[in-house]
């Protein structure tokens, strides 16, 4: 794993395109500097995350996962993200079930103007996954 | 497959805090990239030439840019490789400015952050399928939400352009703030008398139907394709047989209604027109200060009614249109004194907002256009201007500048000089900001030809002494308190959002910002564009702004909306959702949760039910295809398996 150097972590992000991706871009015209662990990945509305991305993403070495979608009533698609809501609050409720601590998983609403509780969000996300540790802890020693 | 894989120096953007040369280096050890290489500037046309080239000459069939956000450039690298004869589906984008260039400070940590981003647009470039567009037809009627001077001239644009135009006003009558203005600033120039021929073109043009009185129910539909229900208030007045005589008004007896065109200055009467020049001129009864409807008898309207207009009886009514496209100009609302218990909090009749004192000066106001103070009817001899009364005030939620108060501060202390010529105008400010044209000349003229004082610093506090209003304030240039015996104290108060501006955003589609403003596709180059195509901002429910600017927008969403008709097909996005006939098992959990009804029961020849996507009416969230049991219904070019090797790219690096 020539790519995480020193103590970064693992996270994976899934932003709907109309407001959070566009939020992460105003954090970044405005420069907001914020922890490089993450990595995004672009949907069209968080209501196309399914939760067994989430899953799927922790179990293949994924040390947390972050989902952004548009605030709740102002979707680009209407009602997409109340889907997401539901979705997410049960995934959110299964992950201990499953061997995984709840804090690994975030959701929340960003919208395409606020850079500057984007860059709050991650920063507060990627210091609690610190602080929680490595979930793949024994893999990486043996990289 | 060969991929072909670019990265963008972005000058020192990009290059500055990642190693491009490196993550192109680590790219070309990617199993099916071909050709990696780092430029200058790749979205500039021989960054273009560069993408084309290589394509023919390595005979690329997929090409990642890691470059801005796809949000900004997208777009232009798509019709690159179109041109190139790809299909513009088999691009992706790593957007390694916005969310790593920019907001990380290590270079080395950057730069693993950009091999991982393009690893990931690598591994989503392997897995796109090519996709191909549908067109379709457009409904060329245009919406115009909002009948403020920015509404007005994008229909009478509209209009003008050939287009059919169904313009929806909520008051009673056209013409929005600037009807109330007295004189526009830096001109001076009768404000009516500028805007009442527009309203008058507007209301005679036969292209343009109007819906005063009647606001937004619901949309529905895409663009090109709206399904717009509009609601028609009850004015309990019959507008086909009224013919804004006034005769209801003058014999009215309930007399002390609130006049909303005139912001509470005066009462008006329970059934009126809101003013002299209205379009349409009709009369509207205010059901609730009306007699009829307060205490169930009165009916003196329908006895003096000449043409028997008035109908206690009349319901909402809910009309349909068909639009294409919708321009939306909902204007701006304003702080109410309540906001400011430092200056009273409205108990003062005497401390006044500036559009009240503007329709004071205004002579079809309540005062005939004589400037009398409201507690006693008296000229004011000592007028003190409050600016900035909420504007850049962090803890009352208003952190932006109001755009142009202090330039009708400069214009109303000319004016009351003009009026009442022994009179003498303090003006309290934080900064004068007047950068327009001709903007500076005039508040210099407010100072030095018409002898306004202009004091730098802030009023603590506004309190009655007899028949005087003692301002105590700063004047911070000479570090010395001020206090001033006034007649008469106007506040210019903050300019906030329309109220119910949320609400419509959320009809629209379309997002706003924390104030509850309007958010434009790209704040430099998309100014009147949203994010939803088909529909386009206009005026200050973007944001504040003044006379000229929001006519310049009224303009410019016109014209956007003219070279959207300028076609009589569209191209429809061909990402949207479908199905997989062999593994659908025919739940239709996708018809229940799909936002737009675009999926519809389809029965086989061989009797079995499947789900069916409308092409046009899909939009392309996707919610259907993460509701699918059996993964049979998918999202293109955001399927189950492009979006997993993105994961898996991240996770097994």
């Amino acid at each position: 794993m020539p790519e995480l150097t020193g103590k970064e972590l693992r996270v994976v992000g899934f932003l709907c395109n109309w407001c959070s991706y566009g939020g992460a871009d105003t954090a970044g015209v405005a420069r907001f500097k914020q922890p490089t662990d993450l990595r995004i990945i672009r949907v069209p509305c968080s209501g196309r995350v399914d939760p067994l991305f989430v899953v799927k993403a922790l179990l293949a070495g994924a040390d947390g996962v972050l989902v952004s979608g548009c605030h709740p009533r102002d979707c680009h698609y209407t009602d997409g993200n109340f889907y997401a809501r539901r979705r997410l609050e049960m995934l959110k409720r299964l992950l201990p079930f499953i061997g995984i601590d709840e804090r690994r998983f975030h959701y929340t609403w960003v919208s395409a103007s606020e850079g500057q509780k984007w860059q709050q969000v991650v920063t507060e996300f990627t210091n609690r996954l610190h602080q929680i540790g490595p979930l793949h802890a024994k893999k990486e020693n043996e990289g | 497959m060969r991929v072909g894989v670019f990265i963008c120096h972005c000058g020192n953007n990009i290059a500055g805090t990642v190693d491009v040369a490196r993550v192109a280096a680590e790219m070309r050890k990617l199993p099916g990239v071909v050709y990696a290489t780092n430029y200058m500037y790749t979205c500039s046309e021989p960054g273009q030439e560069e993408i084309k080239q290589a394509i023919k000459k390595e005979n690329l069939d997929r090409i990642v840019v890691a470059a801005c956000s796809p949000r900004m450039h997208e777009n232009t690298f798509r019709k690159t490789v179109e041109k190139a004869g790809l299909n513009r589906y088999y691009f992706e984008m790593a957007n390694i400015r916005e969310h790593i260039s920019w907001i990380g400070e290590n270079k080395e940590l950057n730069t693993n952050k950009a091999i991982e981003a393009v690893k990931m647009a690598v591994a989503k470039v392997m897995n796109d399928k090519p996709l191909y567009s549908s067109s379709f037809k457009v409904n060329k009627r245009v919406l115009v939400i909002g009948g403020g001077v920015a509404g007005m001239q994008a229909a009478l644009d509209c209009a003008d352009g050939g287009l059919d135009v169904v313009l929806v006003e909520k008051s009673p009558s056209i013409g929005g703030m600037m009807a109330r203005l007295d004189k526009t600033f830096p001109t001076i120039d009768c404000s009516i008398c500028i805007l009442g021929p527009k309203m008058v073109d507007v209301a005679q043009h036969e292209k343009i139907k109007l819906y005063a009185y009647s606001e937004i129910e619901e949309i529905k539909g895409y663009v090109g394709n709206y399904q717009v229900k509009i609601r028609k208030k009850a004015t309990y007045v019959d507008w086909t047989k009224c013919t804004g005589c006034g005769a209801c008004m003058e014999k009215c007896p309930t007399r002390n209604a609130y006049d909303h065109f005139n912001f509470g200055v005066a009462p008006t009467r329970a059934i009126n027109i809101p003013f002299p020049q209205a379009i349409p001129k009709k009369a509207k009864i205010d059901p609730t200060f009306c007699r009829q409807f307060t205490k169930g008898k009165c009916g003196v309207c329908a006895k003096v009614c000449p043409t028997g207009a008035i109908n206690y009886e009349m319901q909402d009514e809910i009309v349909t249109e068909d639009i294409g496209a919708i321009v939306v100009s909902t204007g701006y609302g304003l702080f109410d004194l309540d906001k400011f218990p430092e200056y009273g909090a409205g108990r003062y009749p005497d401390v006044i907002t500036g559009i009240q004192y503007e329709r004071i000066l205004n002579a079809s106001g309540p005062t005939s256009g004589h400037i009398l103070r409201p507690s006693d009817q008296a000229e004011p001899k000592t007028v003190v201007f409050v600016s900035c009364a909420g504007s850049r005030d962090k803890s009352l939620g208003v952190p932006y500048c109001s755009n142009f108060c202090c330039m009708y501060i400069a214009k109303q202390a000319i004016l009351t000089k003009d009026h009442v010529p022994d009179s003498q105008s303090y003006v309290f400010y934080m900064d004068i900001r007047s950068p327009g044209k001709g903007y500076d000349e005039f508040t210099r003229r407010a100072q030095e030809e018409y002898g306004a004082k202009y004091i730098r610093g802030r009023v603590s506090k506004i309190y009655p002494k007899g028949k005087k209003m003692v301002v105590q304030g700063a004047d911070t240039l000479l570090g010395t308190k001020v206090e001033i015996e006034a007649d008469l104290v106007v506040l210019a108060t903050a300019v906030i959002s329309a109220p119910g501006a949320a609400g419509m955003a959320e009809k629209l589609h379309i997002s706003y910002d924390t104030f509850g403003f309007y958010v434009e596709s790209h704040p430099k180059l998309r100014p009147v564009e949203t994010n939803t195509s088909g529909v386009y901002l206009a005026g200050a429910c973007q944001g504040p702004k003044d006379i000229p600017a929001s006519v310049g927008q009224g303009s410019a969403a016109a014209s956007k909306v003219l070279s959207l008709f300028s076609k009589d097909m569209l191209e429809s996005d061909p990402a949207i959702a479908q199905v997989n006939i062999n593994a659908c098992v025919g739940c239709l959990k996708c018809v229940k949760t799909c936002p737009f009804q675009a999926i519809k029961e389809e029965e086989l020849r061989n009797g079995k039910k499947v789900a069916k996507v409308i092409e046009t009416v899909c939009a392309g969230c996707g919610v259907c295809t993460s509701t699918c049991p059996c993964g049979a219904i998918q999202l293109q070019h955001f399927t189950d398996n492009q979006l997993l090797a993105e994961v898996n790219a991240i996770c097994q690096s």
